[in-house]
């Protein structure tokens, strides 16, 4: 797989007042995400994720170390547009992303700013819209769409521009649960139909849990960087930073520390219910039916 | 409620004036405009009534729309009718002499004349937004005052800072209806007490309205950049402006209505 985003010792700090300290945000990070990878970064507030993340297309510069976005340096001046398409960027709140005020002229936008003649623009609008599946509100105006639906026109403006990499800076935080699995699903399908790189700002655990590789910050340092099941086995250490593991993690865990032996690394339900009910096999405990097996299991524990 | 006001009063249907050219449409208008004051005989401002009442049949837009728009501007109406009815003076006798007030025919002629040319002035242009959507209204802008780009007047800014503006509107209304809501329910008092104590109870609204649109202008501006905005250069856009047949069908109307003033102004007696 090809380095696509490589991040090597960068810094960052800002100043807060004039004459002050500047405050660090990060310093010294290493980061190296590959082509094609669905990988989530986590991390509560203040711990550098945003921060780390607008240095993905050069909305911030680091002030040391450098930034390469597909063998490009994101300090070149020149540079510049070239890296903003190629990585598109979806923010938290989708009213305030949303430029024109009919949903398939805002989709253009972005295609309209690069200077894509107009009857290639038409196809891709369309096709962006189709990806993300609003093609049938394409005349509607934007505030009268539900959250989830307005996430998505932001994200069809991204992916008309065919960027190979989007990041998305915690884009389910301000919407419903529906609009939440709405816009995962987009998420998940772009990344397995089209190769895209996705790099999903999070602080939701269960959404972190569907990718292929989590990385944790805390105060502006990795501290985990590995597959769901290798990061979400380390509870503890999650938990002194002040993050939360799926609830499966965290049964198991339980589980673990009163001494039961159960393997460390899972994670969906199904897998949870599996090594539950070896455990209640073993210990010789059996369910009253056998056919309600699975649902007796889940409602002694929780 | 808020939710559901419509700026700029857009009525959608598919009628001919509804399908012009939003540029034609402003040509039209203006053409309209300079039709009602080169026309300074009776004959030529019933020319400008009949053209507005068949704009109005064309559009399918309801009679109960002309009423509502000139609503705002009967005080202006009845203000310029006395004006004139007063001062303006003539070489006959004056009708009535009541002290030092004379009302001359001419007074009574030009006041009838004026409302008339101010109500089709207010009616007809009324119409432009009545059947042009703001987007289509602001790209027409766009082009049209194209040419003043040479004197560097920012132009494609400005229909940008246009179209901000109509997306936001409703946004920032719900906004409004949230701050109200939040600071009633921390017992504010908005509908009773003197103007006064009104107008300074807007105040706890209106701060944070501000402070969030100033956010929301920060967020937006990053957003766009993000999607390689920069300005005008080298910028396309996706629905192209053209002219149809049905625009120049109108504008030939537009100048022959404009030719057949001139001609009533030149082979009419004067009134006045």
């Amino acid at each position: 797989m090809n380095d696509f985003i490589k991040a090597q010792g960068i810094s960052f700090s800002y100043h807060v007042e004039e004459g002050q300290q500047p405050v660090s945000v990060f310093e010294d990070l290493d980061v190296t995400i590959h082509e094609g990878e669905l990988t989530a970064v986590l991390g509560h507030n203040g711990s550098g994720k945003s921060t780390f993340a607008k240095h993905l297309n050069a909305i911030l510069l680091p002030s040391g170390g450098k930034v390469y976005i597909d063998g490009m340096d994101t300090a070149d001046e020149e540079k510049l547009y070239d890296i903003r398409q190629k990585v598109g960027m979806v923010f938290q709140n989708p009213d305030n992303q949303i430029v024109a005020t009919v949903v398939e002229e805002d989709v253009a936008f972005g295609l309209e700013n690069i200077g894509v003649p107009p009857k290639e623009m038409r196809e891709r609008v369309d096709r962006a819209l189709m990806d993300v599946g609003i093609y049938e509100y394409k005349k509607h105006a934007p505030h009268r769409l539900s959250g989830g639906q307005k996430q998505r026109v932001a994200i069809a403006g991204i992916i008309a521009m065919r960027p190979k990499c989007i990041v998305l800076d915690e884009p389910t935080a301000m919407l419903d649960p529906r609009g939440r699995r709405e816009v995962m699903e987009t998420i998940q399908k772009l990344n397995r139909e089209y190769g895209i790189t996705i790099v999903l700002i999070t602080h939701y655990m269960d959404e972190a849990a569907l990718c292929d590789r989590i990385i944790v910050m805390d105060s502006g340092k990795i501290i985990l960087d590995d597959t769901p099941k290798k990061v979400f086995s380390n509870v503890r250490e999650l938990k002194t930073v002040g993050l939360d593991v799926p609830q499966t993690s965290e049964l198991i865990y339980e589980f673990l520390k009163e001494g039961y032996n159960l393997p460390k690394d899972v994670l969906t339900e199904d897998e949870c219910i599996k090594a539950i009910t070896t455990l209640f096999r073993r210990k010789g405990i059996k369910p009253a039916k056998p056919e309600q097996q699975t649902e007796d299991c889940s409602q002694e524990i929780v | 409620m808020l939710r559901d006001i419509t700026i700029g009063q857009y009525f959608p249907g598919h009628s001919f004036i509804h399908k012009m050219d939003p540029r034609m449409k402003i040509i039209a208008s203006v053409l309209y405009i300079v039709i009602l004051f080169v026309a300074s005989r009776p004959l030529g401002l019933l020319l400008g009534i009949l053209m507005v009442v068949m704009m109005y049949m064309i559009s399918k837009i309801s009679a109960k729309m002309v009423a509502k728009s000139l609503k705002p501007v009967v005080p202006i109406i009845i203000f310029t009718a006395v004006l004139n009815l007063f001062f303006m003076t003539g070489p006959s006798e004056p009708l009535v002499s009541f002290g030092f007030i004379h009302i001359y025919p001419e007074g009574v002629a030009m006041a009838v004349m004026m409302a008339v040319r101010i109500m089709c002035l207010i009616a007809g242009t009324s119409l432009l937004t009545y059947t042009t959507s703001p987007i289509e209204l602001t790209d027409a802008i766009e082009v049209l005052m194209g040419p003043l780009k040479k004197v560097k007047v920012p132009v494609h800014e400005i229909a940008m800072m246009m179209t901000i503006a109509l997306r936001f509107i409703p946004t920032l209304i719900e906004e409004t209806d949230k701050i109200m809501n939040a600071q009633k329910a921390r017992g504010a008092d908005m509908e009773t007490g003197s103007l006064t104590q009104r107008a300074k109870a807007l105040i706890p609204i209106l701060i944070p309205l501000f402070v969030s649109a100033f956010r929301r202008a920060d967020e937006l501006a990053l957003a766009m950049e993000c999607r390689c905005y920069r300005g005008s250069v080298g910028r396309t856009r996706m629905k192209q402006l053209e002219y149809a047949k049905r625009d120049f069908v109108a504008l030939a109307v537009m100048l022959l209505c404009l030719a057949l003033v001139i001609v009533i102004n030149i082979y009419f007696p004067k009134m006045i």
